[in-house]
């Protein structure tokens, strides 16, 4: 028993030092023309030591650590409860959400700027987690080009505002539409893989796209991006402090106060809350609808569902679909929101954000991801002295959760329709 | 209704059927019996059209049916239980029987959105239908329930439901009273006549208990390591030779 588990130990002990410290230790350094190679300093040397022993001592007790890790759950007190009956569930769920959307609303104009511009790009990433969450978490489709559809929404309307002058709201059904087009015809051939085919087909597909617009100059800029792109209007009225497009008014001088600049940051925050919410609203309804049980039902048995008449393709191009539309939404939104965008905004790493928010926050569970895409945008913004650890931290946490709580923080708990009798 | 001729299922180097040929009228109830591994599952995939026979031709209501797509199949009125139950464990007793009527409330995502009338119409009767069928297989105070936490025989009736809320034309079932006690087998006797006589749906049976094969037939097909061994009404069978050397012979 002990034995292998110390031969293994020691095998990644040696490992880790072989990897170390090449990567650590040694450094490349000019020398005049030429390029030296350096030894490491004490201080690289001890630390990759320490780290060998780190890695030894833990795999060494490995089976006692990752057990105990396992029991954790039990540490919380509210782990051991009887789950609420459902009819209670349902009404506080509403109410938590009700409370935290009324919190939303007022909370912008208590905070400083900075914040309220935070708060917009977490409201972001709710729309997009929200969407992906139909595709992965409630049709079981592993997506990981789901930045693709957001870009599609990002430049939609960026190149109409630029070639065509369409406003923000004119543009935002486009460009959401656009997006759920994009899903449908790439569904179309792609949702006949199966998981890691699919991933990896996804995967492509995200970069097709980010190179496409990167490479295709003439339209898009490349890499330089666009610019001017323009802010939303209430009712024709600008926040900005002189008025860009003829027959706007401005909405500092049409309501007699001083123009400030937090007017716009705060409507934008607004804008994306309102979103958010419809987004919310609208999947929860679906996932009441037939379409929702179809999905599920084709997650937990294809062959029985295909038995019935549903159509694994169709059920599946929906679930791709919708999840591509929200995008779209979301990206309409950033592109209005940074005013410039490129396609370094839409790089794989964004896919794989917004995936680690719907797994932390538990697929399918609507609070649970909305908790998980304040946690993932804000804490690296609190923790900046770590941006170098940032990715670390993250991979980190997420194989602590996939040990620990694999289900997410708040896993799915779908009502169910119940049937009343008719006594 | 149902005529299947000279079908042929082969698996690489494996012959599962073998030129099997069978029909099915209206009103009808036809087993298909034989030894385990003589291929009437993979008979019942061929029609159902999970698996597209390597030979022979499948006419349901006079069209050919083979190769087409299994929920196509499904959709045309014929509609399959599995050997081993296939239920949607986490969702409720009710949810299984309205994913199952998912084709009578498809319209359009915004009707839903909004809940039209038509559309809560609909979603309202189905959910009757759901019920008169619980209630038909006696599972109506189970209907809140997980389906994954029912016991074995209710899932078995739970699956004939299911497939009944399609209102199909053709019910098939693979060996629906395996696992179930004596006293449930009889209720199953029960249901399967009572689905022909009060709904008019012909039957194509798999079963290995005999006596409720015998029992409930109107005729009968036998095969044997994928060939059609004798086919006829249940006392026919009875008396062939061959299927007496063959397989009740054995028992
Ligand atoms: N997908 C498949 N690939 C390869 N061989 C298969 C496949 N499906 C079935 N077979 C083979 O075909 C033969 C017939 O299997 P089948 O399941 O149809 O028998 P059965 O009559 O239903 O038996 P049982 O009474 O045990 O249910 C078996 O030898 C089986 O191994
Ligand atoms: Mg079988």
């Amino acid at each position: 028993m002990a034995t292998p588990n110390f031969k293994h130990a020691l095998f990644c002990a040696i490992v880790t030092l072989i990897i170390a410290y090449p990567i650590l230790g040694l450094n490349l350094v000019a020398q005049g023309t030429k390029v030296g190679l350096e030894g490491a300093t004490t201080s690289t040397v001890i630390s990759v030591v320490l780290a060998a022993f780190v890695v030894f001592f833990f795999q060494l007790f490995r089976d006692s650590i990752m057990g105990n890790l396992g029991k954790l759950p039990k540490l919380n007190p509210l782990s051991g409860r009887e789950p609420m009956p459902q009819a209670k569930r349902a009404k506080l769920e509403s109410w938590v959400l009700t409370a935290i959307v009324v919190f939303a609303l007022f909370w912008p104009f208590l905070v400083s700027r900075g914040s309220v511009d935070l708060a917009t790009l977490v409201l972001i990433y709710v729309m997009l987690a929200l969407g992906l969450n139909v595709v992965v978490g409630l049709a079981g489709l592993l997506d990981l080009g789901y930045v693709a559809f957001y870009a599609v929404g990002a430049y939609t309307f960026a190149l109409l505002s630029q070639y065509f002058g369409f406003s923000f709201w004119a543009a935002l059904p486009i460009g959401a539409c656009l997006a759920a087009l994009f899903g449908l015809v790439l569904g179309f051939p792609v949702l006949r893989l199966r998981g890691d085919y699919l991933a990896i087909v996804t995967l492509g597909f995200g970069e097709i796209i980010r190179i496409l617009l990167n490479n295709w100059t003439a339209v898009t800029g490349g890499p330089n991006g666009i610019g001017g792109i323009p802010e939303p209007t209430l009712f024709g009225m600008e926040f900005g402090r002189r008025v860009k497009e003829e027959g706007n008014t401005s909405f500092h001088e049409t309501f007699g106060i001083a123009y400030s600049g937090e007017h716009k940051v705060i409507f934008l925050y607004l804008i994306a809350l309102v979103l958010a919410v419809i987004t919310a609203l609208v999947i929860r309804r679906l996932m009441r609808m037939p379409v929702g049980r179809a999905w599920e039902a084709l997650r937990e048995d294809e062959i029985a569902a295909r038995s019935l008449g549903l159509s694994r393709t169709a059920v599946k191009l929906s679930a791709f679909t919708i999840g591509a539309f929200f995008a779209g939404f979301a990206g309409t939104v950033f592109a209005s929101k940074q005013g410039f965008i490129s396609p370094e905004s839409f790089v794989f790493l964004e896919s794989a954000i917004i995936l680690a928010i719907v797994v932390l926050g538990g697929m399918g569970s609507q609070i649970g991801v909305i908790l998980a895409a304040i946690a993932v945008t804000i804490l690296p913004e609190l923790a900046r002295e770590f941006a170098d650890y940032r990715m670390l931290i993250f991979g980190a946490a997420m194989v602590l959760m996939m040990v620990w709580r694999p289900q997410g923080l708040m896993p799915m708990r779908r009502i169910h329709i119940e049937l009343k009798r008719q006594e | 209704m149902l005529e299947v001729s000279n079908l042929s299922m082969r698996f690489g180097g494996l012959l599962a059927v073998d030129q099997v040929s069978l029909d099915v009228q209206e009103r009808e109830i036809v087993s298909i019996i034989g030894p385990n591994g003589a291929g009437k599952t993979t008979v019942f995939n061929c029609i159902s059209g999970f698996y597209k026979p390597t030979g022979g031709k499948i006419l349901f209501e006079g069209r050919e049916i083979q190769g087409t797509p299994d929920y196509k199949i499904s959709r045309l009125g014929m509609v399959r239980t599995f050997q081993h139950v296939r239920l949607f464990n986490q969702m409720t007793v009710v949810e299984n029987l309205l994913v199952a009527q998912h084709r009578h409330l498809n319209t359009n995502l915004l009707a839903g959105l909004i809940k039209t009338p038509n559309y809560r119409e609909r979603e309202q009767k189905s959910l009757d239908r759901a019920t008169y069928w619980l209630d038909r297989v006696g599972l109506l105070d189970l209907a809140n329930r997980e389906a994954g936490n029912l016991a074995y025989g209710q899932q078995r009736r739970l699956e004939i439901a299911r497939c009944m809320v399609t209102e199909p034309k053709l019910l098939m079932l693979d060996e629906p009273a395996a696992g179930l006690n004596p006293a449930e087998t009889k209720d199953l006797n029960q249901l399967i006549v009572s689905l022909k006589s009060d709904y008019n749906v012909s039957v194509l049976l798999i079963e290995h208990d005999m006596s409720l094969v015998m029992d409930i037939s109107d005729r009968i097909t036998v095969i044997n390591q994928g060939r059609p061994l004798a086919s006829g009404t249940p006392a026919e069978v009875r008396q062939n030779d061959d299927v007496i050397k063959a397989y009740l012979g054995e028992a």
